[in-house]
């Protein structure tokens, strides 16, 4: 065991996992933490914690994460590049393990154009790569960066990464995951996916490379609330496709049942997604939606979640 | 080149106020080409704020004057004359120029006309865009002759982010993603086995956060 969590030992014994998602509050409001957190508890094996997520100013993960540790839920914390340089984010790392936290998913971050500090400075001192292999030192050879001093304690972490099969260059992305592989990632969650046909075809280039069993990878949803967020996140978000037909679907759901209809073509999306060799777990970024992830779940058939 | 933007013309006469014997000066060199701060546009503000001195009672007397380079002393210090009869200097040089004229001069007050933007090349006629980052460590063998540092807007070194859009940027669709043209050049040049070797943290101690950089060279020091 890497690091004893509850993700780390389903996937590891081979079991289907299933993670969520709760974005912190704009405050220091703890209620909202734990209100959100209630809602997923029984529903997923872990939760990631967003680190400022579009650039918007937020709790910060290593914090959030750290309530669902005392909440005795098991958090993935999130960490971008944007804001950090090598410096803080191995101290980060080092209080955030200090205060119980498992996983972690290393991430390139929005760039901060998107978010409510538009006039910041970035720092993208490393990328998201070059923080994997970091971490995967700090755990497994006991030093930080160009450092020969060991560390002082352990550092138990399971290592996440992000992968996008829907971004161009299209042929360049199994490449890139591979190169994280190589980093040390432990596991894969991808961005939300609709195009079904694409991520097969992305799925089958990871197996032939043999990526599937070197890694775990969590398909990435997102249930649709309303044709408006289908048809916002096609044009605007960068990296997502929705294919006409599913923005078709929600369009022709009666008024009133547009969210049904989301929530089942996103049960529909997991059935098709167990059935995928090498697929591991399904990722659910239900974006505010938190109340609706046990529904969720329930539906798509992936409850009672299993006790490691 | 390195490519500059005149400042607005509010911000230019807010920064002249108060002062009489104003003396511009230009610089023949980058912000010439790039046609912020060449001889031409010293003229045109230099226009502006004679006009500007008639409509707004300023009183500014205005001299003119553009030299070869502000960033060598040899070429500066020919400006004594009209120097030591100036209130202020104006410069129309790069923040470089600006720093070196009253080095050169260090009893005058010398203002920068200029916002000095990046380290660039001329596209196509008035446009002009960002190539490099002057880091001080280059790795444009390891890319294609494209470079992350400056053209990628996180400096990624291996390889596109989840935000690259049909070859464009995430921040902005008018912005090219470097990674994707990284990844094309290399494509066309049968390089693609670049792109598979890790490239490792990079030691940003050659580049400005290392501190203010030096380049001594004995071998042509008098």
């Amino acid at each position: 065991m890497k690091a004893g969590g509850n993700l780390e030992k389903i996937l590891e014994k081979g079991e289907f996992a299933v993670t969520g998602e709760l974005g912190p509050p704009k405050g220091n409001d703890i209620e909202v933490v734990k209100k959100k957190a209630e809602m997923l508890r029984g529903n997923v094996d872990a939760i990631n914690v967003t680190d400022n997520q579009t650039a918007i100013v937020r709790m910060s993960s290593i914090t959030a994460g750290a309530l669902l540790v005392q909440m005795e839920l098991e958090p993935v914390m999130q960490m971008v590049c944007r804001d950090r340089n090598r410096i803080a984010m191995q101290s980060d790392i080092f209080g955030a393990t200090a205060l119980g936290i498992k996983n972690m998913l290393c991430l390139s971050g929005d760039h901060q154009s998107f978010g409510n500090q538009i006039n910041s400075k970035n720092v993208f001192d490393i990328d998201s790569i070059q923080m994997l292999s970091m971490v995967k030192r700090m755990r497994d050879e006991k030093k930080i960066l160009d450092v020969d001093e060991e560390i002082e304690g352990e550092i138990k972490i399971f290592i996440g990464a992000a992968a996008n099969p829907f971004a161009e260059p299209f042929e360049f992305r199994p490449l890139r995951l591979a190169k994280k592989v190589e980093a040390g990632v432990d596991f894969i969650q991808t961005q939300c996916i609709y195009d079904m046909k694409l991520f097969k075809e992305w799925m089958k280039a990871i197996r032939d490379m043999g990526l599937h069993e070197k890694c775990h990878i969590l398909a990435g949803v997102t249930p649709l609330k309303s044709v408006g967020m289908a048809k916002y996140m096609a044009k605007n978000v960068a990296g997502i496709i929705i294919p006409d037909e599913i923005i078709g679907r929600m369009a022709k759901a009666p008024k009133g049942k547009k969210a049904e209809e989301g929530i089942k073509i996103c049960c529909e999306q997991i059935d098709e997604l167990r059935e995928i060799d090498g697929v591991h777990g399904i990722h659910l970024m239900a974006i505010e939606w938190e109340h609706r992830v046990s529904e969720i779940v329930e539906a798509a058939k992936l409850l009672p979640r299993p006790t490691p | 080149m390195i490519v500059a933007e005149r400042k607005p013309y509010e911000e230019i006469k807010e920064m002249l106020s108060g002062y009489k014997n104003i003396l511009i000066v230009g610089c023949g060199t980058c912000v010439s080409v790039c046609m912020s701060g060449g001889e031409k546009e010293v003229g045109i503000l230099a226009s502006e704020l004679r006009m500007s001195s008639k409509t707004d009672g300023k009183d500014w007397e205005i001299e003119e004057a553009t030299i070869e380079r502000q960033c060598d002393r040899e070429y500066i210090e020919p400006l004594k004359d009209k120097v030591e009869k100036a209130d202020v200097i104006l410069s129309m040089g790069c923040g470089v120029g600006v720093q070196f004229i009253s080095e050169v001069f260090p009893a005058k007050i010398v203002l920068p006309a200029l916002n000095t933007e990046f380290y660039g090349a001329t596209i196509s006629e008035g446009v002009w865009a960002e190539r490099c980052g002057g880091c001080g460590n280059c790795i444009l063998h390891l890319t294609g002759g494209i470079c992350p540092v400056a053209r990628c807007s996180k400096s990624l070194f291996n390889g596109p982010c989840g935000g690259s859009n049909k070859g464009k940027c995430e921040i902005n669709p008018e912005v090219d993603c470097a990674w994707q043209l990284i990844y094309d050049r290399l494509k066309a040049l049968g390089q693609l086995d670049k792109l598979k070797e890790i490239i490792p943290p990079r030691n940003w101690s050659s580049s400005r956060d290392g501190g203010p950089r030096k380049i001594i060279r004995e071998d042509l020091k008098l």
